[in-house]
């Protein structure tokens, strides 16, 4: 079985169809990317992943786990073991960032039965995890996101995964908006998560981040629809040809 | 007024006064009063005013967003003696933990076999007003009645007239008091609507610093009733000040309190008013900033759901060169409840380099929720620095869905938006046990209005 299996995902948004037929089946221990233009539809499959409710599913079917992740609410899908790093990670002010940590992962722990952590046994965790990301601690007493750099946003999505430890996580556009010192480190973090149970999906428009995450397989996404599928070659030539060829071939397909 | 409206409201307007005339004649043959002739004059002029008034109604200015109908078609009457007195075990849950004492006062009046008196420093006393008025009346006299505008609000003058008990406490020269003094308020049951006029006395003597809680509550059946309170704070010199004011009565009961804040030279004072109960809730909050160099900070959250009125009506006087004000104050707002927020600035004349700030942000958790915000600043000195802003919003649909995909349920995703929207207000309370008791509070309120929220947002 799968870890992920898209069937012949349809998806509008009000009258406008985005997702026209998604198939993709992503196995424990692989990494796959997600390659494709701007309005390709690549962030609303992150966000449809993530059982965000503003879209509207007119066909097909996701099973995570062999379970029917459509029929999931955003935090049973959390529970479940999904993650998304958003590409614009939300400023939620009032809530220091340690608590959101930990408020996250006990309703996690508690959706498996297991006993909540409290924060005495959580700060160790956490300052491992920090180190890795080469974070500043004093972020985690600042509030979630508030005023946070673009390349420390980044990073605390990271931070979050390493908390949270998903068995799917998917990064969408991780590499925007990082230098490329940012960039390494998140790859780093990221890299370090890579295990035979875990699978992830790098959701991303360039190659760049591709030379530090190196995929399984790259799928290319255009006009809503999975046009070419590859191995970490495709990206490359990609990079080389541009989306325009593909973008033809999409459409004489 | 009166003769503004209709001849049916006349008649119900006119019962009103004669039902509070009855009570009045009944409290003037009370035997304190004809002893005190300085007093009886206090109550005098105070019932007088209101007879002249009446209560307010939506033509005047200050009260355009609260319709008092209710409260003046109510038959109220005054509680007599012969109630049930709550025992120790039904107030336990109200208590405030580390405080240095605790009055309680049921339907007005005191009640000593369930206050807790403590063990108070010298120079520091903790009494009723009554007991005070007895005793040595010439220590309230300096003050009582002296500072409360009974020409500017009605329910102060009928306060006024109906003073007979309340808190006396005074805080000695140099006093540090590090545990707050909780006044405990409690309207309790009594098969028909009554009414109770608080009246407290603070006086706090120069260089002194203490904390002083007053929490309104209700035991019993949920049954009309009024609490129409007010407290004179006189913050000497260098006095560092703070004072607390929780409402949460249940959904039948009107409050209308007024706080008037005395401020001498170079006093920090601190009001913090917390409202999440009451059905009709008028909070007026009237600092006078009288001697140079003084600071205010009014800070407010209220949290309102089903039909809850709360008003906010804030005078902040600047009397004197150098002082600072801070206004903030944050409202939550679910179902049809309606909050108003009223902050008006004057500064008068000589008040120059005065330094006011006003900020009030609100919160509606549904389509009927309203909010009134209305800064209103009187400047009448040249060389003077005000702000005011407001801003009205929802919960952020964004927030919602990034702290769901962490794994957080909605409900509690919905607490934790409201808690960080309600911590702002409690970051400026100083730490200690007064601002623990309101944390504690609002924690249990927010996870109420946050169900609450839910459950109404779900398609039927």
């Amino acid at each position: 079985m799968s870890l992920l299996e898209i069937k012949n995902l349809k998806v509008r948004v009000e009258d406008r169809e985005i997702l026209k037929g998604i198939n993709l089946k992503l196995d424990a221990g692989e990494v796959h990317s997600i390659m494709g233009p701007n309005g390709s539809g690549k962030s609303t499959l992150a966000q449809v992943l993530a059982r965000r409710e503003t879209y509207q599913i007119t066909r097909g079917e996701v099973l995570f786990n062999g379970k029917d992740l459509l029929a999931m609410k955003p935090e049973e899908a959390a529970c479940e073991g999904l993650f998304l790093a958003f590409q614009y990670p939300v400023e939620i002010p009032g809530i220091s960032n340690a608590y959101f940590l930990r408020s996250a992962l006990n309703a996690i722990r508690k959706y498996h039965g297991q006993e909540e952590v409290d924060a005495m046994d959580f700060l160790p965790k956490l300052r491992e995890k920090i180190k890795l990301l080469e974070m500043d601690e004093k972020l985690l007493n600042r509030s979630v996101n508030e005023a946070f750099s673009g390349g420390e946003k980044k990073r605390n999505e990271i931070l979050q995964m390493a908390v949270l430890e998903p068995t799917l996580a998917i990064l969408d556009e991780t590499d925007s908006g990082l230098d490329i010192d940012a960039l390494k480190i998140v790859a780093k973090g990221v890299n370090a998560m890579r295990s035979p149970e875990r699978a992830i999906l790098v959701v991303t428009h360039y190659q760049r981040l591709l030379d530090y995450i190196v995929p399984d397989r790259v799928h290319v996404l255009v006009d809503g629809r999975i046009v070419r599928s590859g191995g970490p070659e495709l990206a490359l030539q990609l990079e080389e040809q541009g989306y325009a060829t593909m973008e033809s071939a999409a459409r004489g397909a | 007024m009166i003769r503004q409206m209709g001849n049916n409201k006349v008649a119900t307007a006119t019962q009103a006064i004669q039902n509070y005339a009855e009570s009045f004649s009944g409290l003037e043959k009370n035997a304190a009063s004809r002893e005190l002739p300085w007093l009886r004059k206090i109550r005098q002029d105070g019932f007088g005013r209101f007879g002249e008034t009446g209560f307010p109604t939506l033509r005047d200015e200050d009260w355009r967003f609260t319709n008092l109908s209710a409260i003046a078609q109510t038959p109220f009457r005054l509680v007599h003696n012969g109630h049930r007195l709550p025992s120790q075990s039904d107030i336990e849950p109200y208590r405030v933990a580390g405080a240095a004492c605790e009055l309680v006062f049921v339907d007005g009046r005191f009640a000593p076999e369930i206050s807790y008196l403590g063990e108070l420093p010298a120079r520091v006393k903790v009494a009723n007003l009554a007991e005070e008025l007895a005793r040595d009346p010439g220590a309230v006299e300096a003050h009582l009645g002296r500072y409360l505008d009974i020409r500017r609000d009605p329910f102060s003058a009928l306060n006024t007239a109906f003073i007979e008990d309340g808190a006396y406490i005074h805080i000695g020269k140099g006093i540090v008091l590090e545990a707050p003094i909780h006044l405990l308020f409690i309207s309790a049951a009594h098969g028909a609507p009554t009414v109770n006029h608080p009246r407290n006395l603070i006086v706090a003597e120069e260089n002194s610093q203490a904390t002083f809680i007053e929490d309104y509550i209700s035991l019993g059946r949920r049954e009309k009733a009024l609490c129409n309170t007010a407290t004179e704070l006189i913050a000497g010199d260098h006095s560092v000040i703070s004072h607390y004011m929780i409402e949460r009565e249940h959904e039948q009961a009107f409050n209308v309190s007024t706080l008037r804040i005395q401020q001498g030279r170079s006093a920090d004072v601190a009001s913090h008013s917390v409202l999440v109960g009451g059905a009709v809730v008028r909070n007026n909050v009237h600092p006078v900033l009288a001697g140079e160099g003084g600071e205010c900070l009014i800070n407010g959250l209220f949290v309102g759901s089903g039909r809850q009125h709360l008003d906010n009506y804030m005078l902040v006087e600047h009397a004197s060169p150098h002082c600072g004000s801070r206004q903030f104050y944050n409202g939550i707002l679910d179902g049809h409840a309606h909050g108003v927020f009223h902050g008006r600035i004057i500064v008068h004349k000589d008040a120059q380099k005065t330094d006011a700030k006003q900020t009030n942000r609100n919160l509606l958790l549904s389509d009927t929720a309203q909010i009134d915000t209305k800064p209103q600043l009187e400047i009448y000195a040249d060389d003077v620095r005000c702000t005011h802003g407001a801003t009205i919003g929802q919960i952020e649909e964004n927030s919602l869905f990034y702290l769901r995909s962490r794994g957080i349920d909605e409900a509690s995703a919905r607490r934790l938006l409201l808690m960080a929207f309600a911590s702002e207000c409690l970051d400026r309370m100083k730490e200690g046990p007064a601002r623990a008791h309101v944390e504690s509070l609002i924690h249990r309120d927010m996870g109420r209005v946050a169900h609450a929220s839910l459950r109404e947002g779900q398609p039927a």
